[in-house]
Order: C-alpha cells, then sequence, then structure tokens
C-alpha cells in the first residue's frame, strides 16, 4: 500500500478509529456526553478529510476500495447524515434507561460499513460493507429494550429484522458466488466486458438477480418490504432515523454504480422485473400508508413509496441516450439527498417529541394534535418536511420530484411516470391528514409533556429546515455538485 | 421590476403579518391592510407599460412583438434552462388588478369574522395572493408550476383550519383534486420541455421558446389533454367540477371570496395562455369536446343551483355555470368572445365576491346558511338585502352591470362561429334568473321563517365597514358594465398578439 493510497483511505481509518477509541473508553468509565463529543468529532474531521480529497481524482486504494467523485460525495452524504442522526438522539439517550455508550459504538461501526459499501467497486469490499453496516444496524434495533410494552415490539423487530437481513446476505452472496463461477471476476469493472454480452450461461443472469433480490431486502423494495414498518415501528427512533436514512441511501448509492460499471442494465429480463417492481413498490407504499394510524409505520410505507419514486430515475439510467443517462443518474443523488433531509427532519421530530422514560414514542396522531399552536416551530419544521416528501415547490422534495419525472419522461417511461403520479396524488392524502392533525385545535390535556426542546436538537432541525428551503429554492448549487459527482460513472 | 416588488411585498408582508400576530391581532390585521396598500399602489403603476421595445429583450422568439408591457428576466436553474421569467400583457395586468383589488375585500371580509390565529390567517391570504400574481404573471413553464403550487397550501390552510363544520373533508378534496390534476400538469410540460430539447438541443421552459413547436398530432393531443385536465379542474368544469361546492361552502368568507373571485381564475388564464398558443393544432381538434363541456357546464351547474338550499353552495354553483361562458369564449377564439371571455372573468370576479361575502354577512348574523331558515330579511336588514338584489340581479346577468358584457360578447364571438353552441347557451340568460330569484324570494322576501322568529330583530344590518366593501365591488361592476372600454382597451393589443397563435392567426 502506496503512500496516496493510505492518504485516500484516511477517512475510512479515522471512522474505524471512533469506534476503537469507544470501546476502549467504555471499558473502563461510561460517560455518554464524552462518547458522543467522541462520536461528532470523528465524524467531523473525517467529512474534512473527505471534503479535501474533492476534486483530486479517482484513486483506486486496494483493489477494493475505488475514492472517486461519486463516493467522495455519498461519503460527504453519509457522514454529515450520521453526525446530524447522532446529534437528534443525544437528548433521547440521555433521558432513556439502558447503556448509552454502545450506541456511539454500534453507531460508528455501521457508518464505517456505509462508507466503506459506497466505496467499493469490488464484490469483497461490497459484502464486507454491507454486512458491517447490517449487523450493527440489528444490534442497534434490539438492544433498547425499555418497558413493559415496547419490550415485545422492540425484540420483534429486532428478530425480524436480523433473520431477514441474515437471509438476503445469503441470497447476495450466493449471487456473487454465481456471477463469480461464471467469469471468475470479483472487480465491478471486471465484468462490464462480460456481463450481459456472454449470456450463453445462465449463472451469471440468476446470479446478478440474486444479488438484485438481497439489495432489494435491504431497500426494501415491494414484495421485500415486509420487515419494512414493524422495524420502523420497533426501533427506537433515533435507530429508525438512521436506519431509514444512511443504510437506505448508502445501499442505493451502490446499486447504481454496480448497475452501471457492471454493465447489468443489458439484462433485458432484469429492468424488466426492476420496472415491476417499481410500479408495485409505489403503489404498495402508498396504498398501505393511507391505512396507518401509527406515524413510524406511515413513514416507513412512505419511505417504500419514495424508494419507488427513485427506482424511476434509476431504471432510466438504462436507456441509450447518453444526455437521458446522465440526468438519470443525476436525478438518483439528488433525490437520495432530498430524502435525507425530509426523513431526518420527520424523525427527529418524533425522536424530540418522545418520552424515552416513560417508554413511550410519539408515534400517534394524537401526539400531534394541535402541535402547531402549542410548539410553532416544531409543527413548522414537521409540516415543512411533510411538504417536501409530498412534492410541494420552493422544498427540496419539489425538486428531487422534477428531477425524477424528468429522468422519466426523458427516458418515456410512461407506464412510470403514470404510477408516480397516481402514487403521488395517493400520497398527499396522508402527508395532509398529518398536517391537517397539527392545525387541529389542541386537546385539552396534551398527549406528551410539552417541555422545552433541547438545544441540540433545535440546532439540527433548524439547519435541515433551512437546508430543505434553500435547496428548494435555489437547487442549482447541489445540482452542480451532484452532477459533478456522477460524472465519473462510466 | 413592479412585477417582482408586488410578489415580493406580498409574501414579505404575509411572513411579517404571520409574526406579528403573535404579539397582537391588531398589529397583523393594519400590517396586511398596508402590505395591500403598497401592493395595490404597484399594482396601478403597472397600467404605465414599463417596456419600450420588447422585440430587444425576447429576441429570437416567434411571439408577436409588441404587446408586452413589463418583463423581467434573470437565470434561475441554468442546469435545466429554467428561467425566473416574469412578463405581463394587458390580460395579466387586467387580472393581476382583480387580484389584489379583491384581497382587499378579502381582507376587509376577513376583519371581524376572523378571530382565531389571526396572524396565522393573514400569512396565509396574502402568500394565496402573492401566489396567483404570480400565476398570472410567470412565463416560464416551471415557475408558473411553482407558483400555481404555492397558492394551493395557503388556500388548502385557510379552508382546513377557519372553514366551518365540513372543512377537513373539504380541503382535502379540494387539494386532491387540483393536486392530482397539477401532476399531470408537470409531466406534460416535461414532456413539452424534452420535445423541444430533442429539436433543438436546448433545454429550456420559456414560453417563447416553446411556442410553435412541430409536435406529433397523437402526442400533442395528450400534451394538450394534460395541461386541459389542470385548467379544467381549476375553472372548474363538469365533469371536475365536483371540488368546488364543497370547498366554497366550508371555506371561511374571505376564502370563499379569494376561493371563487381568484382562484377559478388562473384555470381560465392557463386556458388562454397556454393550451391554445402552445398547442394550436390539438386545441383547434379539440374545441367541440370543450365547447360542449362548456355548454353542460352552464346548464347543469344552473339547474343544480336552482336545487340547493345551501345559500353558499347555491353561489358555487352559479360559479360554475359563469366560468362555463368562460370556457366557450376561450375555445371559441376570435376577438370578441376572447374579449367577452376576460370580461366575465373580471365580472365573475367580482360578482361571485360580493355574493360570498354576502353570504358570509348572513351566517355570522344568522348562523345558518340554508335558505329555509331565513326569509323576510328585506324588512330587518335592508341595507343587506338591497345589496343582495343588487349582486343577484348582477350575477343573472342585467344589462348596465359587468356580467352583461361579459356574457353577452362570449355569445355574440361564439355565434359566428358555433351557432348552435351560442343557442343553447344563451339558455342559461333563462336559467340564471331563476336561482337568483330564488335567492332572493326564499332569502329576503316573504314572511321570516320559523327558525328566525324573535331573532330577526336582533341581528344588524350592515356597518360602515361592509358599506365600504360592497360599495367598492358594486362600484366595479356599475362601471364596468357601462365603460367595458376602459378594460378592454388594455385587453385589445394583448389579445390580437395571442390570436395570432391559435388556428385563427
Amino acid at each position: 500500500m502506496t503512500m496516496t493510497e493510505l492518504h485516500a483511505l484516511l477517512p475510512i481509518i479515522v471512522i474505524a478509529g471512533i469506534s476503537v477509541v469507544l470501546m476502549v473508553m467504555t471499558a473502563f468509565f461510561r460517560h455518554q456526553r464524552l462518547a458522543s463529543l467522541i462520536t461528532y468529532g470523528g465524524f467531523i474531521a473525517a467529512a474534512v478529510l473527505v471534503a479535501g480529497q474533492t476534486g483530486s481524482g479517482p484513486q483506486q486504494a486496494t483493489p477494493l476500495l475505488i475514492m472517486d467523485e461519486y463516493s467522495r460525495f455519498f461519503s460527504l452524504v453519509i457522514l454529515v447524515t450520521s453526525l446530524a442522526a447522532t446529534m437528534l438522539a443525544y437528548d433521547y439517550l440521555r433521558r432513556s434507561d439502558v447503556f448509552k455508550e454502545e450506541y456511539y459504538i454500534l453507531l460508528s461501526l455501521a457508518v464505517l460499513g456505509a462508507v466503506v459499501l459506497v466505496s467499493s467497486n469490488h464484490f469483497a469490499a461490497f459484502f464486507i460493507g454491507i454486512e458491517l453496516m447490517s449487523v450493527s444496524l440489528f444490534a442497534m434495533v434490539g438492544y433498547m429494550v425499555q418497558g413493559r410494552t415496547r419490550r415485545a415490539v422492540t425484540l420483534e423487530a429486532s428478530v425480524k429484522y436480523m433473520i431477514l437481513s441474515g437471509v438476503s446476505s445469503s441470497f447476495l452472496l450466493f449471487g456473487i458466488a454465481l456471477v463469480y463461477a461464471d467469469f471468475g471476476v470479483l472487480s465491478f469493472s471486471g465484468l462490464h466486458s462480460l456481463l450481459g454480452l456472454h449470456s450463453t450461461s445462465s449463472y451469471s443472469q440468476i446470479g446478478a438477480a440474486m444479488i438484485v433480490v438481497g439489495l432489494a431486502f435491504k431497500l426494501s423494495w415491494v414484495p421485500f418490504h415486509m420487515w419494512t414498518p414493524d422495524v420502523y415501528e420497533g426501533a427506537p427512533v433515533p435507530v429508525t432515523a438512521f436506519l431509514a436514512t444512511v443504510s437506505k441511501v448508502s445501499v442505493f448509492a451502490i446499486i447504481v454504480r454496480f448497475f452501471i460499471e457492471s454493465g447489468a442494465f443489458r439484462l433485458e429480463a432484469l429492468v424488466q422485473a426492476l420496472v415491476w417492481i417499481a410500479v408495485l413498490s409505489m403503489l404498495v407504499g402508498n396504498g398501505l400508508a393511507l391505512l396507518q394510524q401509527n406515524i413510524k409505520r406511515l413513514l416507513a410505507y412512505s419511505s417504500i413509496a419514495h424508494l419507488g419514486y427513485l427506482m424511476v430515475a434509476f431504471i432510466a439510467i438504462a436507456g441509450s441516450n447518453l444526455a437521458n443517462t446522465n440526468l438519470a443518474v443525476e436525478a438518483t443523488a439528488f433525490y437520495l439527498v432530498a430524502y435525507i433531509v425530509m426523513s431526518l427532519i420527520a424523525f427527529g421530530i418524533i425522536t424530540t417529541l418522545s418520552s424515552p422514560e416513560r417508554a413511550e414514542e410519539a408515534e400517534t396522531l394524537a401526539h400531534f394534535r394541535g402541535l402547531f399552536w402549542q410548539k410553532p416551530g416544531l409543527a413548522t419544521a414537521m409540516g415543512l418536511a411533510l411538504l417536501s416528501l409530498a412534492g410541494i415547490p420552493l422544498t427540496i422534495g419539489f425538486v428531487g420530484k422534477f428531477y425524477v419525472f424528468a429522468a422519466g419522461v426523458a427516458g418515456q417511461l410512461w407506464l412510470l411516470v403514470g404510477v408516480l403520479i397516481v402514487g403521488s396524488a395517493l400520497g398527499l392524502y396522508y402527508y395532509l391528514r398529518l398536517i391537517m392533525e397539527m392545525c387541529k385545535a389542541p386537546d385539552t390535556e396534551p398527549a406528551i409533556s410539552r417541555e422545552e426542546t433541547p438545544l441540540e436538537n433545535r440546532v439540527v432541525l433548524s439547519a435541515l429546515g433551512l437546508v430543505l428551503l434553500v435547496i428548494g429554492i435555489f437547487p442549482n448549487g447541489l445540482i452542480t455538485t451532484v452532477h459533478a459527482a456522477v460524472a465519473v460513472l462510466r | 421590476m413592479q412585477l417582482v416588488w408586488i410578489i415580493v411585498c406580498l409574501f414579505a408582508g404575509g411572513a411579517c403579518a404571520g409574526i406579528a400576530g403573535r404579539i397582537s391581532a391588531d398589529a397583523s390585521r393594519w400590517l396586511s391592510l398596508a402590505t395591500l396598500v403598497v401592493a395595490g399602489l404597484l399594482g396601478l403603476s403597472l397600467l404605465q407599460p414599463s417596456l419600450q421595445d420588447p422585440s430587444v429583450l425576447i429576441a429570437g422568439s416567434d411571439a408577436p412583438q409588441g404587446q408586452w408591457l413589463h418583463l423581467v428576466q434573470a437565470i434561475w436553474i441554468p442546469h435545466f434552462g429554467i428561467q425566473f421569467l416574469l412578463a405581463a400583457d394587458g390580460i395579466s395586468v387586467v387580472l393581476i388588478l382583480l387580484t389584489l383589488f379583491l384581497g382587499f375585500i378579502a381582507l376587509l371580509s376577513a376583519w371581524k369574522e376572523i378571530q382565531q390565529r389571526v396572524g396565522f390567517f393573514y400569512f396565509n391570504l396574502l402568500w394565496t395572493l402573492a401566489g396567483v400574481v404570480g400565476i398570472f404573471a410567470a412565463l416560464d413553464l416551471f415557475l408558473f408550476f411553482v407558483f400555481w403550487e404555492v397558492m394551493l397550501i395557503p388556500m388548502f390552510l385557510i379552508i382546513s383550519i377557519w372553514g366551518h363544520e365540513d372543512r377537513h373533508y373539504a380541503a382535502m378534496k379540494f387539494f386532491i383534486y387540483t393536486q392530482a390534476s397539477s401532476l399531470l400538469l408537470l409531466a406534460a410540460m416535461l414532456a413539452l420541455v424534452f420535445i423541444h430539447w430533442q429539436q433543438t438541443d436546448s433545454l429550456s421552459f420559456s414560453w417563447f421558446d416553446l411556442l410553435g413547436l412541430d409536435l406529433d398530432p397523437g402526442l400533442g393531443m395528450v400534451l394538450m389533454l394534460g395541461f386541459f385536465i389542470a385548467f379544467l379542474v381549476k375553472l372548474p368544469g363538469v365533469p371536475v367540477h365536483n371540488w368546488l361546492p364543497d370547498a366554497h361552502t366550508q371555506a371561511p368568507t374571505p376564502g370563499s371570496v379569494i376561493l371563487a373571485g381568484i382562484l377559478l381564475k388562473t384555470g381560465a388564464y392557463g386556458l388562454l395562455r397556454f393550451i391554445i398558443p402552445l398547442f394550436p393544432d390539438a386545441a383547434a381538434q379539440f374545441t367541440p369536446v370543450a365547447l360542449t363541456l362548456g355548454v353542460i357546464s352552464i346548464l347543469y351547474a344552473a339547474k343544480l343551483a336552482f336545487a340547493q338550499n345551501d345559500i353558499k353552495r347555491l353561489i358555487a354553483y352559479t360559479s360554475i355555470s359563469h366560468m362555463g361562458f368562460v370556457l366557450i369564449g376561450i375555445f371559441s377564439w376570435n376577438a370578441i368572445a376572447l374579449q367577452g371571455a376576460i370580461m366575465q372573468m373580471v365580472g365573475h370576479g367580482l360578482s361571485s365576491a360580493g355574493l360570498f361575502a354576502l353570504a358570509g354577512a348572513l351566517q355570522h348574523r344568522l348562523h345558518t346558511r340554508a335558505l329555509d331558515a331565513m326569509g323576510g330579511l328585506w324588512s330587518s336588514l335592508p341595507r343587506l338585502a338591497a345589496v343582495a338584489m343588487f349582486f343577484a340581479i348582477a350575477a343573472l346577468g342585467l344589462p348596465g352591470l359587468g356580467n352583461f358584457v361579459g356574457e353577452f360578447l362570449v355569445l355574440l364571438g361564439t355565434f359566428q362561429v358555433h351557432a348552435t353552441t351560442a343557442v343553447v347557451s344563451a339558455l342559461a340568460m333563462v336559467v340564471a334568473p331563476i336561482y337568483a330569484l330564488v335567492l332572493l324570494q326564499k332569502g329576503f322576501f316573504g314572511p321570516p321563517s320559523a327558525a328566525l322568529a324573535g331573532k330577526v330583530d336582533t341581528v344588524a344590518d350592515f356597518g360602515s365597514r361592509e358599506l365600504l366593501m360592497m360599495g367598492a365591488m358594486m362600484l366595479g361592476l356599475v362601471i364596468l358594465g357601462l365603460f367595458p372600454r376602459l378594460v378592454t382597451v388594455y385587453l385589445q393589443p394583448a389579445l390580437a398578439g395571442l390570436q395570432q397563435l391559435g388556428w385563427g392567426g
């Protein structure tokens, strides 16, 4: 390993360092504030390192990892998201009756996995990254067991997630093995001249399909979505926030790279299957979200729908026209950022309103009734996030949806665009219902303690709200960044 | 630049009024009034053209020159070729002035009625107005779409927070109808832009660039329908008018005033500005269907209006009927019918706003909207009843008042191209007096209803604030009816330019 490779890997080493330092520290004494500060510091340091390398060209570090603009962009996104998610979690953890420091250890391990994942261009690193992230995540979902009523839900979620995650990983591994058996290569770019062109053997086709199934579980594409609502509901909110953003986004980022670099878009049957998965995701996600009374479950189904919207742009990449392809890749990257911002706000607000000391999550409509008149700041942020999720202009979600629409129309995917319209129209209903609930006259007896919002949450939520609006009105900065980041994928 | 300042002024004033509402309700009221005064003055300054030579600014476009009075152009999202492009011709200026004027009316009608969460109400009111002004001025399709949506959310909140008993249902219905149809608009808009991109290799959302595109007939029809449905929902026309009676009935008075007076006009404006110029061939082919829908709207809604007992529902159906005239006027696409359509928009804006303000005043006093529960109000509320008489006969199209000019010109223009349509639509002249007189008969003449007995002497007649508000609208209708040239002088050059883009030109 040369010095330049080491330099390129430095952010990953720093993140790994956080978990080691925290583990050693926790072995001797426990201190939540210190652990949180170490985590923040580590994420900021890694982010600064990544940002410093931006523009320095692609750097293959070992055969497993590539540091180019695309992986740097998503590493940065993941680090900033994780920083925000950790800050939002602080007060929740402080008030809950569990071992707190382990959260930071597991979280930094999951982030390490996510960063490795988005930087991989080789099946080995790909698998290591995804496993590191998933294993940390199912520990995070399950270990904060509290309260008599929540206990069963949490444990169920944890076990469900663990088993399905394990199954999907084995699909993934078997798929990789089949592709390897066919071609004898494990790097994405090595497959580019092989996959879909020499389709004499069905191994590689089945292999690619199994890889997609494995990833579909992680992305909760319909019909591989069954775990999502239960896990979202059962996990403590800060964990749900992390799960919904970082894990989804990193897996989606890598599936885009994998498909482009390995040439998997040439497998027509697979792309056709993806079209139906997209249609189902949008319809089932939005349709079932209509029926939910529990806000966490509602957001789970809504996230399924949003992953479906993303797939419209993803499938548009398969088109032959180069300009359209670029537009579609940009659309996925832009939408992922938009998705993170709005989901983090929504879950951040549920986190802020929850009372872990009473083992109560702010997940019913009653928790939000009249919020606008009692906590206008929080309600405004939530309202913005919901409007953005619904795709209303002047928010980042609208620009994202506009991008996806543009990609779909440019790729002439009329079926998908049609379903996108229907899905969005359905979506309006449940987002607006929540907004309406917030605008109703408050109950005399508030369902949640209306105490002061902690400073950390206020800072993070206002920052996110600002990002949501500013990018929604002046999207050009992010568009340029995204444009530069995806240009390396060829 | 006045265009930008009006919009900025309304947005900023709305935000300030919202914040001021946390300190005192009165501060928020006066601040909104001040905002509207400033915006109104800026609006009046629009009558003076700011462009000496429009051809310099819109070089390279096929658009007919010389009709634009104002133009503001800036780069917004270069990656998609999206500009911040505001332009106003005579049509836009007239509609913007109508918007600001009815903004005043809405503000005055809210003054006493809205007592809860006052700051937030004025925030929503002013933002709706800002969105509507933006719609009438935006000529970049993306910008148009943004304003199109921006006016929806505040309106949704106005209905769902300050509305009457069934407000949540009505607000949701309103929003889903308009939003779902506007997604069709978005998709059609994007497809149009991408066709332009394929043909010229440059991405642009500008109206000027998209004119005269060479469209495949089938595709042109599909895209035109995407636009048409979105605008028809807003207009509203049969068969997508269903949201309107609910939304109107449940909205608070100022909400109804804005909704009937201005929001419906955005749909008509869209038909006029976008559908026929952008898709002349498809629109020409589609004309028989559009005219039929217009005629059905006119007659069917008039019949339904007659059957209503809820006074606001009755007025809502008359709105649909009146907007049917606008639809056939636009699709007749000749100079007279187009002028008539816009005069009808302005006249209907004033008369329906007046009727809704009146219905609001009645509900505020009697706590009911049922015509059954009224009656005999002429003796106890003489001023209110006289005003009601005025607006009712304005709505039925009495010569000398604004609506007559509009309906007459529409029928005259339509007769030249589609005589049958004009003849059938003219039946409305028979149906309209029926519902208008039923409204007066049940509400104001005869003996007071049992529900009203004993209560009727205690309610107050119109005070000076309400008389001022109603008087302003009445004056507007009379001026419009007697001196229509004051308005048409601004419309003629703009319409002449626009007309060349359609099939007649």
